[in-house]
């Protein structure tokens, strides 16, 4: 047994987990490259430490730290990908992809489709965000919707730590590009170790509690709170199906239509805005599908339309809480 | 045109025979635009064929080339089959692209045509990424990053010029500076006298060069590229040029400066370049004469190829979106 592996027979949390899982990339594969700003252990292995040990362990010729030039590093990770590199790219925040828009939407998804196959780019955009540090409004966002709706690239979102190892590894091998997201408020919170070398694969949904009466649907933070609150109505005899997506486009419909097929009820969950977002396209494919089987609308819970707040209780609020998501199923269960 | 140490005979004849590439290349295609056989957006290169020309004769197919929605001389001087561009500006199956990125996004990695951009500014970033993956590798590999005056005023050319330099990224960018952005011309729109004065910024050499002179361009470029590949990092050419087309085919050039366009077409550098070889003695007229015919001929069977080439099937539309086919 290596160290690694010895490390993951004991809990960890997700920035544990994201360091073994680009380690063992960059152990297994010499064309895994890490670009991002302040990833280098010279410059502290990452702002909450992500990257630490790597630069040491296979050279800042291989784990850079990067000027801040998002453009420069989206670019940059496309091109060594064009040539079959494997990069993993990290935008610090997800308000900063913002930035890098360009290179993302325009070159990273399309370029395989527009050279007719002939290049593709398998590049891993690693990010944060998530509200709950009182960063306000340019710090926090879930943007994923925007990736989503963006043919091309992959948008993955892990829940726990052990996802968050098995969908990283997945991503750096991936043909595709793959923006991952990371919740930043959650980073230290342990969880089960995952199986080294282990890879989860991309677009399926995970059941990640069996039920009968409702399905609800989520990914990222959000489904932590829907466990608690499926666990809670449990005890009044309310069977919730808890998805985990862990894969928001491609979007694994069929587990999705599968489960309410079943219980004939969905609530969808998630810590972005709710107008225009992932849950509207997830209501929209349930209702083309399930129309005349449902027991009651499809719901859906997200924050308010509204940037990130700062002011605690605006920011406490802002986010879809447990009792909204309680109150989401209640009344979809009525 | 009196350089010291000129190139072989056989180098200043495969300049003059990739320019004259570009230039039958372009008045071919805008006859077929004009007779309707191709619908098409086009932005010609003609007047710029020189850069491309004189610098891709220090390249190899092993090196890359970044280039924009005007480039179809870089391409072609790098080497991408006139067929296979042909066909996909038809919008054909046999095109590079299999017909689905079209004149603004034409990819033949065999030639080293890795990515051609409609976004002004984005050659540059993707370039540096060519590069870095040649750096890390112990290549010897060099990539150039072709784009116009008007993106050196986007932030990505900023970015860019700055991580190369902290890098020492084997990447030479080539501004060919045709006096106008899109219809905005220079002194309206950017700051800097020269636009290679902005290399100082980053510490990297920046040179002017008469984009239009075969011999300056060659030799501006051989330096750039061989201190790229020696690893002492990157260049910043600005190679002045103009365009006879405008920025777009059907543009009215209404917003340019009254005879200019004239003056620079009568210094078209091709018949310029032409008139010296035979007067220097490095070709004649006949030897010449048989090259321009037979790219005719090429070009000739490049169209017929294209127009008799199958478009692609419907089912296209869910392929190459990503690496295995997603139903939606």
């Amino acid at each position: 047994m290596n160290a690694a592996q010895a490390q993951t027979s004991k809990p960890l949390n997700t920035i544990q987990a994201v360091n073994l899982a680009l380690d063992e990339a960059m152990r297994t594969d010499p064309n895994v490259i890490l670009l991002g700003e302040d990833i280098a252990d010279e410059q502290a292995g990452g702002i909450v430490g992500v990257t630490k040990g790597l630069s040491q362990k296979y050279g800042t010729s291989r784990v850079r730290s990067t000027p801040i030039s998002e453009q420069a590093i989206i670019g940059a990770a496309i091109g060594a990908a064009i040539v079959g590199m494997r990069p993993v790219a990290e935008i610090m925040l997800m308000n900063f992809t913002a930035v890098a828009m360009d290179m993302i939407v325009n070159h990273a998804a399309k370029l395989r489709f527009m050279s007719g196959g002939q290049t593709h780019v398998p590049i891993t955009i690693r990010t944060m965000t998530g509200a709950g540090f009182g960063t306000g409004g340019q710090h926090a966002d879930y943007l994923e919707a925007w990736f989503a709706h963006t043919p091309g690239i992959k948008v993955v979102a892990p829940s726990s730590p052990a996802d968050a190892y098995g969908l990283m590894l997945a991503c750096i091998f991936d043909d595709d590009p793959c923006l991952f997201i990371e919740n930043m408020p959650t980073y230290w919170n342990p969880g089960p170790a995952p199986q080294p070398g282990v890879r989860i694969p991309l677009g399926r949904a995970n059941v990640l509690r069996p039920g009968t009466d409702v399905t609800v649907v989520s990914y990222s933070r959000t489904v932590a709170d829907c466990v608690a609150v499926a666990e809670k109505l449990s005890k009044e005899g309310v069977s919730a199906e808890v998805l985990d997506l862990r894969t928001i486009s491609p979007l694994d419909m069929d587990t999705v239509l599968q489960s309410v097929a079943k219980t004939r009820r969905a609530v969808i969950v998630h810590e972005a805005v709710k107008a225009f977002g992932v849950g509207a396209e997830i209501a929209a494919n349930i209702n083309e599908h399930l129309f005349g089987q449902l027991k009651a609308p499809v719901g859906r819970v997200g924050a308010y339309f509204s940037p990130v707040p700062f002011a605690k209780v605006l920011e406490t609020e802002f986010v879809p809480t447990p009792a909204r998501i309680e109150a989401a199923l209640r009344a979809t269960l009525k | 045109m009196n350089q010291p140490a000129l190139p072989s005979r056989e180098i200043l004849v495969d300049i003059y025979r990739r320019m004259t590439l570009i230039k039958q290349n372009d008045e071919r295609f805008l006859a077929v635009i004009k007779a309707g056989q191709i619908v098409a957006p086009y932005y010609s290169p003609r007047g710029q064929e020189a850069i491309p020309s004189a610098l891709s004769v220090s390249l190899t197919d092993q090196d890359y080339i970044c280039t924009i929605y005007r480039g179809f001389h870089d391409m072609l001087a790098k080497g991408v089959p006139v067929r296979m561009l042909w066909a996909e500006v038809a919008g054909r199956t046999t095109g590079t692209c299999k017909g689905k990125g079209g004149p603004m996004h034409i990819t033949h990695p065999q030639s080293g045509v890795m990515v051609t951009t409609g976004i002004v500014g984005s050659s540059m970033p993707i370039a540096n990424g060519l590069a870095l993956a040649a750096q890390i590798r112990g290549e010897k590999r060099v990539a150039v990053a072709y784009f116009g005056d008007g993106a050196s005023n986007i932030g990505a050319f900023h970015e860019s010029l700055n991580m190369a330099a902290v890098w020492k990224l084997p990447v030479v960018f080539v501004c060919q500076n045709n006096g106008y952005g899109e219809h905005t011309r220079y002194e309206i729109a950017t700051s800097a006298a020269r636009i290679s004065d902005r290399a100082a910024g980053y510490q990297i050499p920046g040179i002017t060069v008469d984009g239009n002179d075969p011999l300056a361009m060659y030799h501006v470029a051989r330096q750039a590229i061989e201190r790229a590949r020696s690893g002492e990092g990157p260049t910043l050419i600005e190679a002045k040029t103009f365009r006879f087309q405008g920025h777009v085919f059907g543009d009215a050039d209404s917003y340019m400066l009254k005879g200019e366009k004239e003056a620079a077409m009568a210094r078209d550098p091709v018949p310029a370049y032409r008139k010296w070889l035979i007067e220097q003695g490095h070709a004649t007229e006949a030897s010449l004469a048989k090259l321009e015919e037979a790219i005719n001929a090429e070009i000739s069977a490049a169209v017929e190829f294209a127009l008799s080439s199958p478009v692609p099937d419907i089912s296209e539309l869910r392929r190459d979106v990503f690496a295995q086919e997603v139903l939606s």
